[in-house]
């Protein structure tokens, strides 16, 4: 006879998530601003932006627990916006766990079942399931205050996915973990999240997190959102100068644009270097703009080359494998450029006086912003 | 080094705690002992030993349906601010700053008028021709006005009031500090608003209802004033029989009798409240 594969995925079906030009107010204050998000089944989205940027907002108006100002939240062609939180079936992980304190680990993991009626004995078979699940075996009996944080992020998530929601929302989970523990439960997250077959929204404004973790990246910014996109995307073609200076640390460089072919721009920069740059944003000679690159894609030399910056060495850092070096421009204007650091090689390299882009180097221009 | 020092402190703590101490002792655990004694005694001056003013309160059933009386009155007193309590507690809760410093002003306005003053007022609402009767007769609720003054039923609700902010001060405190992403959990699990109340919020608010239950049950059982001026000479309840005993009938080991009963009954009182809110934590 067969036996059921424990770890075979469940038989899940993904529900996507829309949300549909969702507006929020708190009394007069704007928190989220017409936003459009297609969540696709199974997907794994990133809400990623600084404090205040509405994230929370938004995933408490998806979970139901405001009502937005305007907009649809839609969940598998379904409207979901008469729904109260308890009918939506939308699983949240908070990023204080929010675990019961008067309840055992799992009377918390059994606490959706019940709430759904399911029988005893199907709730005690699902417990024990969710955690062997989420590997807690053992704890069933412990009160959330004998458990460690990140086994109460276990429990959490045990909790949340007991029930079988069709969407999970999780506001800062790793929040309050440490960095190794941290990578740990992303790893983690992620393994459940694709084993339930979970359409998923993570919020977050830890980018390294957001990169790692996420399908897709939604960076907001004051409501609204910048900028939607594979982490790739979102880290090499940012779109907008605010997307380009949160995610990764990236330098910029004033210029003018000198002449333009297809799809590619000369750009004059301040300190001289002429750069060859591809740019699918429309810009007209004389434009003023703000060419970005990456530490990673500068290198430096003690000679001059073709689109070379005179530069003088102010600073090298070892920082795990890489080596950052600080640099400032004869003008003055201060950047860092990024290299491999071999092992036993003097921090303190060569006497660089020119610094250029690396071969694979791909700058991305922005118009000024206006003072 | 650190043993030094805390046993230092320690030393200087038990120098700080001296007065209060002795202050409880002359005042309250001495007064405390001289009523024991008194209750044994043959007369005022604390001569001989006797039962007889025990067996005398205790063999006559008035006396033994006023304590039970004074018992009743304290738990109807409770149960009742307890069901007015928690959904003024919840509004609380789920208002902003702005409502709940109007709560917390109304709640706290029977604390800020003298009792005196707070009683007669309800004399004025419950009487035969108070403000409830006349408001229940324009409404055609009832035909005939109601006897509310010198009733039990009159007397709680008077008490409710008064006793109020005693149960909603420690409720609000605790129910304050419950996290309220608990509540979102169990609404998002699938937990209606009844569910979450029952499951989450009120096992969680019990400590703040033990100490309101506790202060509220401590205060009906023993206000002299509102159970003779509200409940008037029907209804006679401990306080107003150790005053009748001492300073009308002056019959001083009676009314002894009468405190230590009344002393073992708030504390009998207050012991239930504990161990009920002890037995339901673990249960729900
Ligand atoms: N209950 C509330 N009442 C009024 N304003 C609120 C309320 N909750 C949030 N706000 C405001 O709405 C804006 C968005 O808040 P939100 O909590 O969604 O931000 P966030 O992106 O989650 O920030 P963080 O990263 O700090 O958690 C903020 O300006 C905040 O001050
Ligand atoms: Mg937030």
């Amino acid at each position: 006879m067969p036996s059921p594969d424990p770890l075979a995925p469940p038989e899940i079906q993904s529900q996507p998530l829309t949300l549909d030009a969702i507006s929020h107010s708190y009394g007069d204050a704007l928190a989220v601003n017409e936003v459009t998000l297609e969540v696709r089944a199974g997907e794994l989205i990133a809400l990623l932006g600084p404090s205040g940027c509405g994230k929370s907002t938004l995933l408490r108006i998806v979970a139901g627990f405001i009502n937005q100002t305007s907009g649809r939240v839609v969940i598998a062609d379904r409207v979901v916006d008469s729904l109260p939180p308890n009918r939506r079936e939308v699983g949240i992980v908070f990023q204080s766990y929010a675990l019961f304190p008067h309840m055992t680990v799992a009377e918390n993991i059994a606490y959706g079942l019940e709430a759904r009626g399911e029988s005893k004995a199907t709730c005690r078979e699902r417990v024990s399931e969710m955690l062997a699940t989420v590997r807690m075996e053992g704890f069933a009996d412990r009160k959330p205050r004998q458990l460690s944080g990140g086994q109460q992020q276990r429990v959490a998530l045990a909790r949340a996915l007991a029930v079988r929601p069709r969407i999970l929302l999780l506001d800062e989970p790793f929040a309050a973990l440490d960095k190794n523990l941290r990578l740990d439960m992303q790893i983690e997250i992620k393994r459940l999240q694709r084993q339930f077959g979970l359409t998923a929204i993570l919020v977050t404004h830890d980018q390294d997190e957001a990169m790692s973790i996420a399908d897709r990246i939604a960076v907001m910014s004051k409501g609204r959102i910048e900028q939607l996109g594979s982490p790739v995307e979102i880290y090499d073609q940012p779109e907008t100068l605010f997307v380009n200076d949160f995610i990764g640390s990236s330098n910029r460089f004033a210029g003018v644009i000198e002449s333009a072919g297809e799809g590619a721009y000369g750009v004059r920069l301040a300190s001289g270097a002429l750069w060859n740059v591809a740019s699918r944003k429309a810009f007209a000679p004389g434009d003023r703009v703000v060419a970005t690159i990456r530490p990673e894609q500068l290198v430096l030399t003690d000679q001059a080359t073709d689109g070379s910056i005179p530069v003088t060495l102010k600073l090298s850092l070892p920082i795990g494998g890489e080596l950052i070096h600080d640099v400032e421009t004869r003008s003055g204007e201060a950047f860092k450029v990024a290299a491999g650091r071999r092992p036993g090689e003097p921090v303190s390299p060569m006497a660089a006086t020119h610094c250029a882009l690396a071969p694979h180097a791909r700058p991305v221009l922005f118009p000024q912003p206006a003072a | 080094m650190s043993g030094a020092a805390t046993s230092e402190t320690a030393g200087v703590e038990w120098r700080l705690a001296a007065p209060l101490g002795l202050t409880y002792l002359a005042f309250f655990a001495a007064p405390l002992l001289i009523l024991l004694v008194m209750s044994f005694s043959v007369d005022d001056n604390l001569g001989g030993f006797s039962l007889a003013a025990w067996a005398k309160f205790w063999g006559d059933p008035f006396y033994r349906g006023v304590v039970w009386d004074t018992l009743r009155l304290g738990l109807v007193t409770v149960a009742m601010t307890t069901l007015f309590a928690y959904p003024i507690a919840l509004l609380f809760i789920a208002s902003g700053p702005g409502l709940q410093r109007l709560l917390l002003f109304i709640v706290l306005l029977p604390l800020l008028t003298s009792v005196v003053i707070r009683t007669f007022a309800w004399i004025a609402i419950l009487s035969r021709e108070g403000v409830l009767n006349q408001a229940l007769l324009a409404l055609g609720l009832t035909t005939a006005p109601l006897n509310l003054l010198q009733t039990e039923l009159g007397l709680v609700i008077a008490l409710m009031q008064i006793e109020m902010p005693l149960m909603l001060l420690p409720l609000i405190t605790v129910m304050q500090q419950i996290d309220p992403s608990l509540s979102d959990a169990s609404r998002a699990l699938g937990g209606s608003k009844w569910r979450t109340f029952r499951k989450v919020i009120l096992p969680l608010s019990l400590p703040g209802w033990i100490a309101g239950a506790t202060l509220v049950f401590a205060s009906a059982t023993t206000a002299f004033i509102s159970q003779t001026v509200i409940g008037g000479a029907r209804l006679v309840y401990l306080p107003t029989l150790i005053w009748q005993q001492a300073m009308v009938v002056y019959n001083w080991p009676f009314a002894a009798v009468a405190s230590v009963t009344l002393l073992v009954a708030v504390l009998a009182g207050v012991s239930l409240f504990a161990m009920l809110g002890r037995f339901a934590r673990t249960t729900a």
